[in-house]
């Protein structure tokens, strides 16, 4: 089959909204994941030996079961308990959980990662809590972090066209669409990886130079 | 939940399916590791560029679309896979490449003196990474390659969606069937996580009869 520039050409706007789409699908649940991610590691500091234990197996859960049926169950179940959320809403909640599980590790290797001297040494400086966290043990912490994080970013961006299968019409299913009114699937699935190569690869870049200035933690994932 | 426990042929024969994709997928992506993640090393130019568009393609792009590219665009250009075939295509050729990584990795981490006594030893190259090298390397991949056979198996997922009757499809089956939604999702990840839960047990096992009698450098000591 021969390209056809005409569907390029076609099926390109549609591709581009369907980019904002997946980009704000990215961005929004990163930063659940970002957020979720450092409650999941404070809490697995707890003393408490049934909170870690009953957090491990939970996060151990979400980590060894697809995405796609963390999708289905979320957008499928919740309407059957009266809980009725659009499918965008739907998709970035699914993913921002999934990957908070991998960022907590990332959060709680960054905070294991302060030596134990630096909290003796703002000790020692009668500082309190507070400002040991603020002064000295976060500019320490975060800086290997965000190599990891940035990579978790890339990785979430390219889970994205899940979504398309709850409905979400991103840059996936804008290609989908296209290709099942006009029966040719050559252009725009090759455009979505063109686009996501665009996206993927020059962040992937960013973040090598991340890793060479920040020197980031090895994070067992 | 009788009701989907009622379709347990089904279920069972989903689990296989999934199974033997895992199983198959991660062979491929074994191989795959190998091959590029040493090609990344290699002497020549020519090969380290062609290992680094391997990595960068299938790292870059989404796994989903990889597989649609593969089962849809291509028998365009006349070259046809069936969905299995398709789907373990892609599911190799994408966690592949992150396996690289950790090949390049981990042969990367072995100590300079290593090379220096295959030399003293008078060993050719192959010699060298066959009986010195590789053999160090290995105990040093298997945790990533753990983390990654978890990917892949969860990868299997997606395949469903180009018509192979894995676990995910034949639970849509199931809630299309009894217009039950909650209890064929529940009963799919329990068995997700229990396949993930044994391959879990069994690279550790791996990891600790490779690590045997040996100083093991973890990825934290690098």
């Amino acid at each position: 089959m021969e390209w056809s520039w005409d569907h390029a050409y076609a099926v390109l706007p549609q591709l581009l909204k369907g980019l904002v789409i997946t980009i704000e699908a990215t961005i929004v649940a990163s930063l659940i994941a970002y957020i979720l991610g450092l409650a999941i590691a404070i809490l697995k500091m707890s003393k408490s030996k049934t909170t870690r234990v009953s957090l491990y197996w939970m996060t151990e859960f979400i980590r060894r079961t697809p995405i796609l049926v963390q999708l289905y169950v979320v957008f499928y179940v919740l309407p059957d308990f009266g809980i009725f959320l659009e499918a965008f809403t739907c998709g970035v909640i699914v993913l921002g959980v999934h990957f908070s599980t991998y960022t907590s590790e990332v959060f709680r290797a960054g905070i294991d990662n302060v030596s134990k001297g630096q909290w003796e040494a703002a000790k020692s400086l009668n500082y309190n809590p507070y400002q040991a966290w603020k002064y000295v043990i976060l500019p320490q912490a975060i800086p290997p972090m965000i190599p990891p994080l940035a990579n978790y970013l890339i990785t979430m961006f390219k889970e994205t066209p899940l979504l398309a299968f709850i409905t979400v019409v991103e840059l996936f299913r804008a290609a989908d669409q296209y290709s099942n009114s006009y029966y040719t699937y050559l252009e725009p699935m090759t455009l979505v990886g063109l686009f996501f190569l665009l996206v993927s690869i020059p962040s992937a870049m960013i973040a090598m130079k991340l890793e060479k200035k920040f020197k980031p933690i090895k994070v067992a994932r | 939940m009788n009701e989907v426990l009622a379709f347990y042929p089904m279920l069972i024969d989903g689990t296989i399916v999934t199974i033997q994709l895992t199983i198959i997928g991660a062979i491929v992506a074994l191989v795959i590791s190998f091959i590029v993640g040493l090609s990344r090393i290699s002497p020549y130019k020519s090969i380290r560029v062609a290992a680094i568009i391997y990595l960068e393609f299938f790292r870059g792009s989404s796994a989903l679309v990889q597989m649609f590219f593969i089962y849809f665009v291509l028998p365009m250009w006349g070259i046809y896979f069936d969905a299995i075939t398709a789907g373990v295509i892609a599911c190799g050729c994408n966690v592949g490449a992150y396996g690289s990584e950790a090949v390049r990795g981990a042969v990367l981490a072995v100590d300079k003196d290593q090379h220096e006594a295959s030399k003293a030893l008078n060993y050719s190259n192959y010699e060298k990474y066959r009986y010195v090298i590789i053999p160090q390397a290995i105990p040093i991949m298997i945790p990533t390659f753990g983390n990654l056979l978890i990917e892949l198996m969860k990868l299997t997922a997606v395949c469903s969606l180009i018509t192979i009757t894995d676990l995910t499809f034949v639970a849509q089956i199931i809630r299309v069937q009894t217009a039950l939604t909650l209890e064929p999702f529940l009963v799919i990840l329990v068995v997700y996580f229990i396949i993930a839960s044994i391959l879990v047990k069994i690279v550790d096992l791996i990891a600790k009869k490779f690590s045997k009698g040996r100083n093991v450098m973890t990825a934290g000591d690098k």
